[in-house]
């Protein structure tokens, strides 16, 4: 079993709507959107008969006023400064607490309660192209790292249920802790980059990590004709890198407009950008073997 | 005032708003890029850097003289940074996030203060501005801790130097999205009429209204996708305060690094207006003279 990973660096480079297309052309596959914080593949694939987990991890501080003898003790530890002042009992910031139980240990009046942490659910549901795992985090909590690793797993274990190829996840932007959850272990990472100073820069770092936890790694450009010579010089940079690109794409309103009637672009159209689509595709399963 | 360009989605815009707006900003300004993992700002604005100094976090490190294996760091540590196994004592430095409760609970005093790199601060000047990043170390997992270095170093500048602050904000919506906005006295909300969109945008809204700062959304690429995002501002009472058109121009702009407030007299007196609605936002005047278009 191959599990794929389709990454950007930067955000907003086309990484949903090109894991979509991929999802609808290659089949025997378990989906998984593993952009957990703001995910959005779910609005092109529409899974259903979701079985729904709750998400517990971690804990939250909370100091009892009742019990609370104020002397401040929470709030001199606190390295998160997330315990303030607050007349007769500090309060606990909840965007700001890190669950790391310091507080709650050292309160010599046992005031400080610790509550496990509902941070989110996830979901294993059939989607349009097959089965698919995917998770909403609470917005504002923590713990995305744990809950990457854990759909990985369920993915993971979902397609050797199924005797299925691959599993295929759509990825968080960035370079940290959701994604270096995402990354490690990965048989091939896709960069989804543009031809922008945001683009490359972000394209080098995120292959600095792939490099980091040895993760093989190739390249599609996406909107490639919004500057040429842009393209031209990431395209030497992966050559010079030993990156294969996997394909470029143009600039073209055709995935929004298929976005906006729920569709993905290889379904919007039968032409032109599925074709390409479609190669690149195939050079990946041909890179792969 | 602290304003802080965030957006749900990643890639709707929130670098170009954060660059446009530096340059043309009424009042002193510190323009701060804390979208560590993927920090862009300085490619567009061009500052000359002109100091760094790493980040660092402080960590466990074990005097084996001194342990007597007793496990209580271990029992504390939530982030399973300290192991203890018999009489053999593990330290995994990398998931620690710098509670400090190691050092406190050890009756042996056997833990030692150790560092690890969380990434880069680096700050300069550019032209009418001042200017901060950080760069999250590659492979480093924690930003949040980075972002409040940095933040920290922010405010040590504008207490002695006021200036107002432009923080470009990392997407998403979770712990990193939330620590960079959490001090503004003014959240933009940058967004594009797409599904992916309004999607995110509702999350990003959810996320950072128990902030309790104004809001307000900055629509890019207005006229592509459909009308859904409207919808949901009117319904929410979520202000829009500027439309920044769909065009190839604009696109073609961003992607040779020019700052779209150059491109022509109207997308600048936009981005002027933008700036006032801000600082009205905030409850403050503006300085009435708008510095010259360079």
């Amino acid at each position: 079993m191959h599990e794929i990973l389709i990454i950007s660096g930067k955000g907003g480079t086309g990484k949903t709507s090109i894991t979509a297309a991929f999802a609808h052309i290659a089949g025997n596959h378990v989906i998984c959107d593993l952009d957990v914080d703001a995910p959005d593949l779910h609005l092109l694939l529409k899974p259903e008969h979701s079985r729904v987990h709750e998400f517990i991890s971690g804990n939250e501080a909370a100091i009892n006023p009742d019990t609370c003898e104020n002397c401040l003790d929470c709030v001199d530890r606190c390295r998160f400064d997330a315990i303030d002042e607050n007349g007769r009992a500090p309060k606990v910031n909840p965007l700001k607490c890190e669950g790391c139980r310091v507080c709650v240990t050292f309160c010599p009046a046992g005031a400080i309660d610790y509550p496990e942490k509902n941070c989110g659910q996830w979901y294993l549901s059939e989607s349009r192209f097959g089965p698919m795992v995917h998770a909403q985090l609470r917005p504002g909590e923590e713990n995305s790292g744990k809950l990457v690793t854990l759909l990985r797993q369920k993915a993971k274990e979902k397609a050797t249920e199924l005797g299925l190829d691959r599993v295929l996840a759509d990825g968080p932007p960035g370079i940290g802790c959701p994604v270096i959850s995402a990354l490690g272990g990965n048989d091939l990472a896709v960069i989804v980059t543009e031809p922008t100073p945001s683009g490359s820069h972000d394209l080098e770092r995120v292959i600095g990590l792939c490099r980091h936890f040895r993760t093989p790694a190739g390249v599609i450009i996406n909107k490639f004709d919004l500057n040429l010579d842009q393209t031209r010089r990431i395209e030497l940079w992966c050559s010079e890198n030993d990156l294969p690109v996997f394909a470029r794409l143009p600039h073209d309103e055709a995935f929004t407009r298929a976005m906006v009637i729920g569709q993905v672009i290889t379904e919007y159209q039968s032409d032109g950008l599925t074709k390409t689509i479609q190669q690149a595709w195939k050079n990946i399963i041909n890179h792969l073997e | 005032m602290i304003l802080s360009i965030a957006s749900g989605k990643g890639g709707t815009g929130k670098t170009t708003v954060s660059a446009a707006l530096t340059s043309i900003w009424p009042r002193k300004r510190l323009a701060m890029d804390l979208d560590v993992e993927a920090p862009n700002l300085h490619l567009f604005l061009g500052p000359e850097i002109s100091g760094r100094r790493k980040s660092m976090i402080e960590v466990p490190r074990i005097d084996l003289e001194k342990c007597t294996y007793c496990g209580q760091c271990a029992e504390l540590c939530q982030f399973k940074a300290i192991s203890v196994m018999g009489e053999v004592i593990l330290t995994f430095p990398e998931m620690c996030h710098g509670c400090g409760g190691c050092f406190d609970i050890c009756p042996a005093g056997a833990v030692l203060a150790d560092e690890r790199e969380l990434g880069e601060i680096a700050w300069g000047k550019g032209d009418g501005f001042d200017f901060m990043m950080g760069r999250l170390r590659i492979g480093e997992a924690m930003s949040p801790p980075l972002m409040r270095d940095v933040k920290a170093l922010g405010d040590e500048m504008i207490a002695s130097d006021p200036a107002d602050v432009i923080i470009d904000s990392p997407p998403g919506v979770s712990c990193p999205a939330v620590n960079a906005v959490m001090d503004s006295d003014v959240i933009f909300l940058v967004t594009e009429p797409t599904p992916f969109g309004v999607y995110d945008l509702k999350l990003a809204h959810q996320s950072f209204k128990p902030i309790g700062k104004p809001m307000g959304v900055v629509v890019n690429r207005a006229g592509l996708g459909d009308e859904s995002l409207y919808d949901y501002c009117r319904e929410q009472n979520l202000p829009i305060l500027s439309e920044i058109p769909y065009r190839r121009d604009i696109a073609e702009a961003y992607s040779s690094g020019r700052l779209i407030s150059d491109l022509s007299e109207d997308l600048r007196k936009q981005f002027i207006d933008l700036a006032r609605q801000a600082i009205k936002m905030a409850g403050e005047t503006a300085a009435p003279e708008v510095p010259h278009h360079a």
